[in-house]
């Protein structure tokens, strides 16, 4: 008989997660968690100004405090080709600043020492002479008349411009706006923040001189490309580097990119020949590695008299800090902007975009999406919302008018679509909330004053890159991996290219391979983010993972389930033909009494193998997934804002995803509520601002808010479920979705409140103070820096 | 710099320890004692990753320094259970998918177990009040107020109280 998949730990199972154990009892192994024999510690000293020139560096002081066994500056750097390092975007960042500064908290000069105090104190006497520049805190500055070039270092660059992109049809988009009935625009800031996870970023770099191997134990999201990266960075072998991505505490894209920490400490570890570890601290977390957002959108909807969307115009301008170190498939110079307005039949559209050198930390990342997919979908949210607004039609309305509605589809930007079932899911959150209720509700709450907004967001997303055609990360094409052995009692090793930072990998992808060969979960270790035990992957981020590692993790299950069918033919003596498959085992189709379990057949490949075939039971795949999967969801939020004091609070929240087949339905919802808290914060509370000089305003938790679980609200979580046609188990990715639709859902609430005072938009955060101003003033309310009085 | 002696209780067995007076109450017990279950986040007091309980009552590590803890009792996550059994609380987080990465994991733990002593049936409303110190970034917060619960109820069926 076949297994019971849901009692092994299976396709749809909640099981347990297998990290828990020892994250419970304080036996997690982070970065920072390990101790080596002999291991210093280093410190990075950084700039003050955002920009300066930088006249000298003294050193002296530092190299006499007893306990520093390295003062590293630029200049040194510089001898080892080291004083600047290429991007995953194509250009270059320095690693330790010699000619200016370009951003306040910039790497300058680092110290080694015997603990970090130490490192601290040398760092301290270190004196620096800056002289200060004017100082370019967004893209309109950057691109004045009179704008100081930050990029003074970069031949041929004339000005602040870092790239230039353009994707759709603009001749036929120009038509459709002149045809046009309506023509709504939108106009607003989608402000920076910070990915943020608890954990900074850190390395424990460990070159071994007698065996001139280097082991990087790193808190990276893709062992993989760091190995590869440092190998072409450093120039040192690279079957002589070993990265080694413990337990993580949080990633949400802060720890894909390469940081000047990590490449200064691997040079110190070689020059002193020791163990050399890095931890940054919060604020140089938050002030210099991966920020994400920091988008100033223009756009247009042109719209026929019955409500149907006829053509789209998007432009916009991106702050991409000093130097453009975006994480980023290398065709696409904006992330996936451009899967805007994917969930919508639009005929014609067409997008711009500009970047921007700024004097602000470098690095965009995808903080919890897909590639500026958080970006793309608020903004297409909030003009679709803006425009029924306008119009004067039901917003729940005016998206079903515009839903795509037959699959394939190719999207206006030109992605392709290959599954969905927008209204479904639309119509059950509609359900869930109450809709129509609460709209009769708010129109009573109105006539007595009361502010109570109802917000829609929905949405689809491309999760999973690649396909190799079209993806790649510095040529590296995005694929992923996993190898599969089979122990000669049945219990297995999985070992796959992608690294978990919470998402919870053991768990689920131990799933996957019970769901494929009937093997308990809990038979089966899984291991991830050694770069010498795992094969290649790109890592884990842009919710790739079960898209691709996790596809993987079911080829490679699937060919040991073919090596198996062999043995189980010789075993039960009859012809591979005769055999029929179930959950676990192998029969003979004639007598299915007679059968092979998967754990006799890995016993019989070790001892009872039939001539001619090999030993052993394993197999590895690598997967190159044909499209995206393309989940989507229905998010809906009610508040009541008081209007004395512009605070606003949620009074319901409800979620509804399609992800496809869900692994561990447990998980996903736990990833969902994880998503929806950073949407919320993101909404209201979360971003890094700056002033006019380029001071960094969030630097650390007490002026950087993210929410407490005081503030944030109850999640209401439903599911449609609509499998993936071409993953092999109908999987989708799913760990980003309620942070990419959920901003929306919480803006359009407020603004749907505040709909009758005329009022149109508010950047995020939406402050109370700015909900006030807007309420008192009746006016909209901006956002981006300088801040005012600043 | 000068080094002091201090005797520190800690996960109930007496030490003695020998800290300069800079040192950090999360440095002293993750470099000097080789407790690394408390985790260091923010520095600020904000974050609460480092939260230990001192004489019971949760308190954050990063702004502590090591001799502040002189003759006084501390309680880390390695001594929240016992070798044998795990505290209610880390079954709940286990049973409720209370954790995703596990780094806020262990202080959020300790301000929980510590309600739980004062307040054995709290609402939900007191969890998320009580727990207001400790920022998680992955969860949401729901799952950590239902594995709270779980070890309410867990505690309740023991002791019956």
């Amino acid at each position: 008989m076949a297994v019971d998949e849901i009692s092994v730990g299976g396709l749809g199972a909640r099981v347990k997660r297998v990290e828990d154990d020892r994250l419970i009892r304080g036996k997690g192994n982070f970065t920072d968690d390990f101790k080596l024999p002999g291991m210093l510690h280093m410190e990075i000293l950084r700039s003050p100004h955002a920009h300066a020139r930088i006249v000298s560096v003294d050193t002296t002081k530092a190299w006499a405090i007893p306990g520093v066994h390295l003062v590293l500056t630029g200049e040194l750097m510089a001898q080892r080709n080291l004083a600047w390092m290429p991007t995953l975007s194509y250009d270059t960042q320095a690693v330790l600043a010699m000619d200016k500064v370009r951003f306040q908290g910039q790497e300058v000069a680092a110290v080694v020492a015997d603990d970090p105090y130490i490192a601290k104190d040398a760092c301290e006497a270190i004196e620096v002479t800056y002289e200060p520049l004017p100082a370019i805190v967004n893209p309109m500055q950057a691109v004045a008349a009179d704008a100081p070039l930050i990029r003074d270092d970069k031949d041929g660059q004339t000005d602040n411009v870092c790239y230039r992109w353009e994707v759709g049809d603009k001749a036929m988009t120009d038509r459709a706006f002149e045809r046009a009935a309506r023509v709504v625009k939108l106009d607003c800031f989608y402000p920076r923040s910070h990915p943020s996870p608890i954990e900074c970023c850190g390395t424990i770099a460990d070159f071994n001189p007698a065996t001139a191997k280097l082991t990087l134990y790193m808190t990276t999201q893709a062992p993989h490309i760091i190995r590869t990266a440092v190998a072409l960075v450093a120039e040192l072998p690279e079957h002589m580097i070993r990265v080694i991505a413990p337990d993580i505490g949080g990633g949400f894209g802060n720890k894909v990119p390469v940081y000047p920490g990590y490449v200064v400490a691997t040079l110190a570890s070689i020059l002193v020949g020791r163990p050399v570890k890095w931890i940054e601290d919060k604020t140089g977390n938050l002030i210099s590695t991966g920020f994400a957002r920091d988008m100033y959108f223009r756009g247009e909807l042109a719209i026929d008299h019955r409500g149907k969307i006829e053509g789209l115009r998007i432009a916009v301008d991106t702050d991409n800090g000093a130097f453009f170190s975006d994480a980023q498939p290398t065709k696409f110079k904006v992330g996936l902007l451009h899967s805007a307005f994917a969930c919508y039949d639009i005929p014609y559209g067409h997008l711009t975009s500009q970047g921007h050198y700024t004097n602000k930390a470098p690095g965009g990342v995808a903080y919890r999406c897909s590639f500026r997919v958080t970006e793309a979908m608020f903004f297409q949210e909030r003009l679709i919302a803006a425009a029924a607004q306008d119009i004067g039609i039901d917003p729940a309305e005016f998206r079903r008018i515009n839903f795509v509605r037959d699959f394939p589809w190719r999207t206006t930007y030109g992605m392709l679509l290959d599954s969905g079932d927008y209204d479904k899911c639309l119509t059950l959150a509609l359900k869930k909330l109450g809709y129509e209720e609460l709209r009769r509700e708010q129109a009573e709450a109105r006539k007595q004053g009361r502010y109570i907004g109802i917000g829609i967001s929905t949405m689809t997303e491309p999760l999973g890159a690649g396909n190799s055609r079209e993806f790649d990360i510095i040529g590296i094409k995005m694929f992923d991996s996993a190898e599969l052995r089979v122990h000669p009692s049945g219990k297995a090793v999985l070992k796959i290219g992608s690294k978990t930072q919470g998402q919870g990998h053991e768990t689920t992808f131990a799933q996957i391979v019970t769901h494929e060969l009937g093997i308990p979960s809990t038979d089966i270790l899984v291991h991830h983010g050694d770069t010498d035990n795992t094969p290649f992957g790109m890592g884990t981020y842009a919710s790739r993972s079960t898209p691709t590692a996790g596809a993987a993790t079911s080829m490679a299950s699937r060919k040991v389930r073919a090596k198996a069918r062999k043995l189980a033919a010789h075993l039960l003596e009859v012809s591979e033909d005769d055999l029929e498959w179930e959950l676990g085992r192998f029969y003979v189709r004639d007598a299915p009494q007679r059968g092979a379990t998967i754990q006799d057949c890995a016993l019989a490949a070790y001892t009872n193998m039939p001539d001619g075939l090999e030993p052993g039971l394993e197999n590895h795949a690598y997967y190159d997934p044909p499209n995206m999967t393309w989940p989507f969801a229905a998010y809906l939020a009610a508040v009541e804002i008081d209007p004395e004091t512009g605070v606003w609070e949620v009074l319901r929240f409800v979620a509804v995803d399609d992800c496809g087949v869900r692994i561990n339905p447990m998980i996903v919802e736990g990833q969902i509520m994880g998503g929806l808290a950073e949407a919320y914060a993101m909404s209201n509370m979360q971003f890094i601002t700056f002033d006019s000089t380029g001071n960094c305003i969030g630097a650390n938790y007490m002026d950087f808010l993210l929410p407490t679980a005081w503030e944030t609200p109850k999640w209401e979580l439903h599911e449609v479920v609509t499998p993936c046609p071409h993953h092999p188990i109908g999987a989708k990715g799913v760990g980003e979705c309620a942070t990419v639709g959920g901003p929306a859902a919480f803006v359009n609430a407020v603004m749907d409140a505040l709909a009758p005072l005329g009022v149109r938009n508010i950047d995020m955060p939406v402050f109370s103070g700015r909900v006030w101003e807007a309420i008192t003033q009746q006016h909209d309310v901006a956002g981006y820096p300088p801040l005012p009085g600043h | 710099m000068e080094i002091k002696q201090i005797k520190v209780t800690v996960n109930g067995e007496p030490r003695v320890v020998e800290v300069e007076p800079r040192l950090l109450c999360v440095h002293m017990l993750r470099e000097v004692l080789g407790l690394t279950g408390t985790h260091l986040g923010c520095d600020t007091t904000s974050c609460g990753a480092c939260t230990v309980l001192l004489d019971g009552l949760p308190v954050k590590s990063c702004t502590l320094f090591g001799i502040q803890t002189d003759g006084h009792e501390l309680t880390t996550v390695e001594g929240l259970g016992w070798p044998s059994e795990l505290h209610p609380v880390q079954e709940g987080f286990r049973e409720e998918h209370g954790l995703q990465c596990g780094f806020c994991t262990p202080g959020m733990m300790l301000t929980a177990a510590a309600l739980l002593e004062d307040t054995p049936n709290p609402t939900d409303d007191d969890i998320r009040w009580a727990i207001s110190g400790n920022l998680c970034r992955c969860t949401g917060y729901q799952n950590i107020i239902n594995s709270v619960q779980w070890a309410a109820r867990k505690m309740e069926a023991v002791h019956g109280r």
